[in-house]
C-alpha cells in the first residue's frame, strides 16, 4: 500500500526543509515564482482541497452500544448535486464506520477497509478486527497523509463494541483522534454537540433515547445547515450486531418562515 | 518414465526429444502423493472435500489446512505441496483483491482462473524456476452464472468441471463422481456424498490418519465461501463412516 | 513600483491566493510539573479542543512512560499521538535491549534527539517531562517543539504555560520577594500549588478547564489523582 510509507527506504533524514547550508525559499516569493520553478512535486502535493463533500456525521454512546447517523447529500462546493450518498457503514458484526468531508477520500478508503476486512476473513482464524484498531489505524492512515501534504479530506466516527463494552471515537484528517460518549463532526460540532452531551449527561441512555435524541439532533441540523440534506441513515451497533437502517426521511414543515423576516 | 537420466529433465526450459517437458511432469508426480481432494459442482453450488494426510499425531488438530478462502466468493482446495499451494493462494488472493480495486466487484471465477493459470505456466517456461508442485480446485457460486468449478494443474492447465478429483486416489474418487447425477444435487446433498468418497477411497493401510476438511460455496451461503458448519460436517462425517462400515460387512458376508 | 521580476522580499506577493493545506492544529490545554526533593508531579487538563469548540472533556495529555518518568504533552494532538507512541516504542525497545527501564534524563534526551529529527516540519508540541532521576531526586524537562531541552524543578507549558510560568517563579522560585528563606517545597504544597494554578489558568484560558489529572511519582511508584475545573 503506498500511502503506508515504504518501510524498507524510509524518507530522507532531512525533510521538507533546505540541503544542509542551503536557504529555504518560502512558497510563493520570487525565486518560486514563474512556471520554469515549478517542480512536478509542487503540482502534485498541493492540490488538496474537498470537492464533493459530505457534512455532519453524529454518533453518540448508550449503555449497551452506539448510533450513528449521516445525511446522504453529496455537495458540489454550494451545490446540493448528489443526493444519494450513503456513509454509515458495516465493517463487522463488532464495528459501524461514518464519514464526513471528501466523499471520494471516504470512497477510497471504504475500498481499502473492504480489503482488509475480506484479507482477515481469508485467514480463517476467527479473529475480527476490534474497533479500537480500526480506530488507530485511520490515525495512521490520515496522519501519515498529513505529513505528505497531500491529506484525506474527511473526518470519520467509528463505533463499535471493544471487549464488550461501547466505543466511540472519531477521527479528522490531520490524524486528531478522540474518543467521547457524544461526537459530532463539522458544522454538527457546534450545534448537534450541546444536544448529545446535555442527553449523555443525565445518563442511563438506552437504545430507543439515544435514537431519538441522534433522530433530533439531524432535524435541527437539517432546518439549520445549509449543507444537511432531510434523507439520513441511521445505525446501531451492539454486542448483538451492526444494524443500518434503510435511508429515511426528516418530516419537515417550513410553515413557519414565513414568520421570519430578516431586516 | 524411461528418459530419466537422458538429461532432458533438469531444466523447465527444455523439451525432451519426443517432446515432453520433464520438470512439469515430475510436479504432476508430486501431486499425486497427496491427500486427494475432489470438487464437486451441484445445481446451488460448489463443494470441497480433502483428505488432509496427518504424518504426525504431534500436530495440532486443524493444523495445515488445506482448503483456503481466495475472496469472500472464491474458495480453493489444494493437492500437492502445501508451501508451494500457500504461494498460488497469496497469488490469487492479491488477483482478487486487485480485481476488487480496480473494478469494484468481486472476481469473475473465469477471470481468476485465468490469471492464476496463466502465472503457473509461467514457471513452467523458464531454466531458472521450477514449476509449481500443486494442484488446485477452484470454486464458486452467483446468482447470475451459478455455480462454476475450475481446477489447475503445475503445468497451468486448466478446466471448468463438474466433478474432478486429483491427488492420491484421483481414480477411484472420480469412478465415484461419475456415478452422481452432479446437476441434480443440492450441496445439503452433496457434501455428504463428498465425505462419503473420501473416507470410501481413502487407503487406510498405507496412510493411517487423516482429516476430512469440508467447505462449501453455494445459493445457501449467499455466494460466500465457508467452511461447512460444525454439526453438518460431523454428520456427513459419521454418515462416511457408517456407509464404510457397510461396505466391509458385506464384504465380510461374501467371504 | 515591485515588479514579478525583480527579487521580492520573503513575505507574500500579489497574484491568486493559495488556499493551503495548513498541517497543524492547535487543541490547547496546559501542563504544571513540580519536583521536589523525592517526588515530581505533573498535572495535565483534560480539555481537548479547537477554535471555539470542545472536542472532548475528558482527554488525558499525560502519560507514563516508565515506572519513574511521565510526559506531559499538549498542542497539535495528531503530533502528540504519534510521538507519544513513538516514544512508547522506543521505551520499550530500550527496555528489550538492556533489560532495565530508561531513565529518566535519558528520556529526556532521546526525546530531544525525536524532536529535533523532525526539525523541519516539526511536531508542534509542548512537552514537559517529570520523574525522578538515577538518584532518586525529582526532575522536571521542558521542551520547545525543535527539541531545546532544559532541566528545573517547575515548569508550566501548554496554552496557559506563559499565563502560569511567572506565577510558579514566585510561589516556587521565590522570585521577586524579599526576606524568604529557600527551602525543598513539600509534596502537599506542590500540590495544592499545582491545583491553585489549574484553577487560575480555567479562569484566563478558554482552552484550559474541564478537569486535570494529577501523577504523583516517587520511588514507591505513580499515584493518580483527579480535580475537576470548571467547564466553560
Amino acid at each position: 500500500m503506498a500511502f503506508m510509507g515504504d518501510m524498507m527506504n524510509p524518507a530522507p533524514f532531512w525533510q521538507n526543509g533546505p540541503a544542509p547550508g542551503a536557504f529555504y525559499n518560502f512558497p510563493g516569493n520570487s525565486s518560486s515564482f514563474g512556471p520554469s520553478n515549478h517542480s512536478v512535486k509542487e503540482f502534485k502535493a498541493h492540490s488538496a482541497q474537498p470537492i464533493t463533500t459530505t457534512t455532519t456525521v453524529i454518533g453518540v454512546k448508550f449503555d449497551k452500544g452506539c448510533v450513528i447517523a449521516a445525511d446522504t447529500l453529496g455537495s458540489y462546493g454550494t451545490l446540493a448535486r448528489f443526493r444519494d450518498c450513503p456513509r454509515v457503514i458495516r465493517v463487522n458484526d463488532l464495528i459501524m464506520l461514518g464519514s464526513g468531508g471528501d466523499y471520494a477520500d471516504y470512497q477510497y478508503l471504504k475500498d481499502i477497509i473492504e480489503q482488509k476486512i475480506i484479507d482477515e476473513q481469508c485467514i480463517g482464524d476467527g479473529l475480527n478486527l476490534k474497533p479500537r484498531s480500526l480506530y488507530c489505524w485511520l490515525t495512521r492512515v490520515l496522519y501519515n497523509k498529513r505529513c505528505k501534504m497531500d491529506p484525506l479530506w474527511s473526518n470519520y466516527i467509528v463505533a463499535g463494541i471493544q471487549d464488550g463494552e461501547p466505543f466511540l471515537g472519531s477521527v479528522d484528517k490531520l490524524g486528531t483522534a478522540y474518543e467521547d460518549a457524544a461526537i459530532a463532526t463539522g458544522l454538527g460540532a457546534y450545534m448537534a454537540t450541546p444536544l448529545l452531551r446535555e442527553g449523555v449527561d443525565k445518563g442511563n441512555l438506552d437504545e430507543e433515547t439515544a435514537k431519538a435524541l441522534v433522530r433530533k439532533c439531524m432535524e435541527v441540523l437539517y432546518y439549520r445547515d445549509a449543507r444537511a440534506f432531510a434523507r439520513y441513515q441511521l445505525g446501531v451497533v451492539t454486542a448483538a450486531g451492526v444494524k443500518i437502517d434503510d435511508v429515511t426521511e426528516i418530516a419537515h414543515n417550513w410553515s413557519l418562515a414565513h414568520m421570519i423576516h430578516m431586516k | 518414465m524411461s528418459s530419466i537420466g537422458t538429461g532432458y529433465d533438469l531444466s523447465a526450459s527444455q523439451f525432451s526429444p519426443d517432446g515432453r517437458v520433464f520438470q512439469v511432469e515430475y510436479a504432476t508426480k508430486a501431486v499425486e502423493n497427496s491427500g486427494t481432494v475432489i470438487g464437486l459442482r451441484g445445481k446451488d453450488g460448489v463443494v470441497f472435500a480433502v483428505e488432509k494426510l496427518v504424518t504426525s499425531k504431534l500436530y495440532e488438530p486443524g493444523a495445515n489446512k488445506r482448503i483456503f478462502h481466495v475472496d469472500e466468493h472464491v474458495g480453493m482446495a489444494v493437492a500437492g505441496l502445501i508451501s508451494d499451494a500457500r504461494q498460488i493462494v497469496e497469488t490469487a488472493r492479491s488477483e482478487a483483491s486487485n480485481y476488487r480495486s480496480q473494478y469494484g466487484a468481486p472476481v469473475p471465477l473465469k477471470y481468476l482462473n485465468e490469471r492464476v493459470s496463466m502465472y503457473m505456466h509461467a514457471y513452467t517456461l523458464y531454466s531458472a524456476v521450477r514449476p509449481y508442485g500443486c494442484s488446485l480446485v477452484m470454486g464458486t457460486w452467483n446468482s447470475y452464472d451459478g455455480p462454476q468449478m475450475y481446477m489447475l494443474d503445475p503445468s497451468g492447465v486448466s478446466f471448468s468441471y463438474f466433478g474432478c478429483a486429483v491427488g492420491k486416489a484421483k481414480q477411484a474418487a472420480k469412478t465415484e463422481i461419475e456415478k452422481l447425477k452432479l446437476a441434480d444435487m443440492t450441496v445439503k446433498e452433496l457434501v455428504k456424498e463428498a465425505a462419503r468418497i473420501i473416507y470410501l477411497v481413502h487407503d487406510e493401510l498405507k496412510d493411517k490418519q487423516f482429516e476430512l476438511e469440508l467447505s462449501w460455496v453455494s445459493k445457501d451461503t449467499k455466494g460466500r465461501h465457508q467452511l461447512v458448519p460444525k454439526e453438518i460436517a460431523t454428520e456427513s462425517e459419521n454418515l462416511a463412516q457408517q456407509a464404510l462400515a457397510d461396505i466391509e460387512d458385506s464384504d465380510e458376508g461374501d467371504m | 513600483m515591485l515588479s514579478i521580476d525583480g527579487n521580492f522580499p520573503e513575505y507574500a506577493v500579489p497574484g491568486a491566493k493559495q488556499v493551503r493545506f495548513e498541517p497543524y492544529a492547535d487543541n490547547g490545554g496546559s501542563i504544571v510539573a513540580i519536583a521536589g526533593e523525592d517526588y515530581a508531579v505533573i498535572g495535565a487538563d483534560t480539555r481537548l479542543s479547537t477554535g471555539f469548540s470542545i472536542y472532548t472533556r475528558e482527554q488525558k495529555k499525560l502519560f507514563k512512560l516508565s515506572d519513574k518518568t511521565v510526559l506531559g504533552a499538549t498542542g497539535c494532538w495528531c503530533d502528540t499521538l504519534t510521538l507519544t507512541r513513538l516514544l512508547q516504542a522506543r521505551m520499550q525497545m530500550y527496555e528489550h535491549d538492556h533489560n532495565k527501564s530508561m531513565t529518566t534524563p535519558a528520556v529526556a534526551q532521546m526525546l530531544s534527539t525525536m524532536l529535533y529529527y523532525k526539525r523541519f516540519f516539526p511536531y508542534y508540541v509542548s512537552n514537559v517531562l517529570a520523574g525522578l532521576d538515577a538518584e532518586g531526586k525529582g526532575c522536571v524537562y521542558s521542551y520547545d517543539p525543535i527539541g531545546h531541552c532544559e532541566r528545573s524543578n517547575y515548569r508550566a507549558g501548554g496554552s496557559a504555560g506563559a499565563q502560569l510560568q511567572p506565577l510558579l517563579d514566585n510561589q516556587i522560585g521565590l522570585k521577586n520577594m524579599q526576606n524568604v528563606k529557600e527551602a525543598p517545597i513539600p509534596r502537599e504544597k506542590a500540590l495544592a500549588l499545582l491545583k491553585d494554578v489549574f484553577i487560575s489558568a480555567a479562569e484566563r484560558d478558554i482552552y484550559t478547564g474541564d478537569c486535570i489529572y494529577i501523577l504523583i511519582i516517587t520511588a514507591n511508584g505513580i499515584q493518580e489523582e483527579k480535580f475537576e475545573l470548571r467547564k466553560d
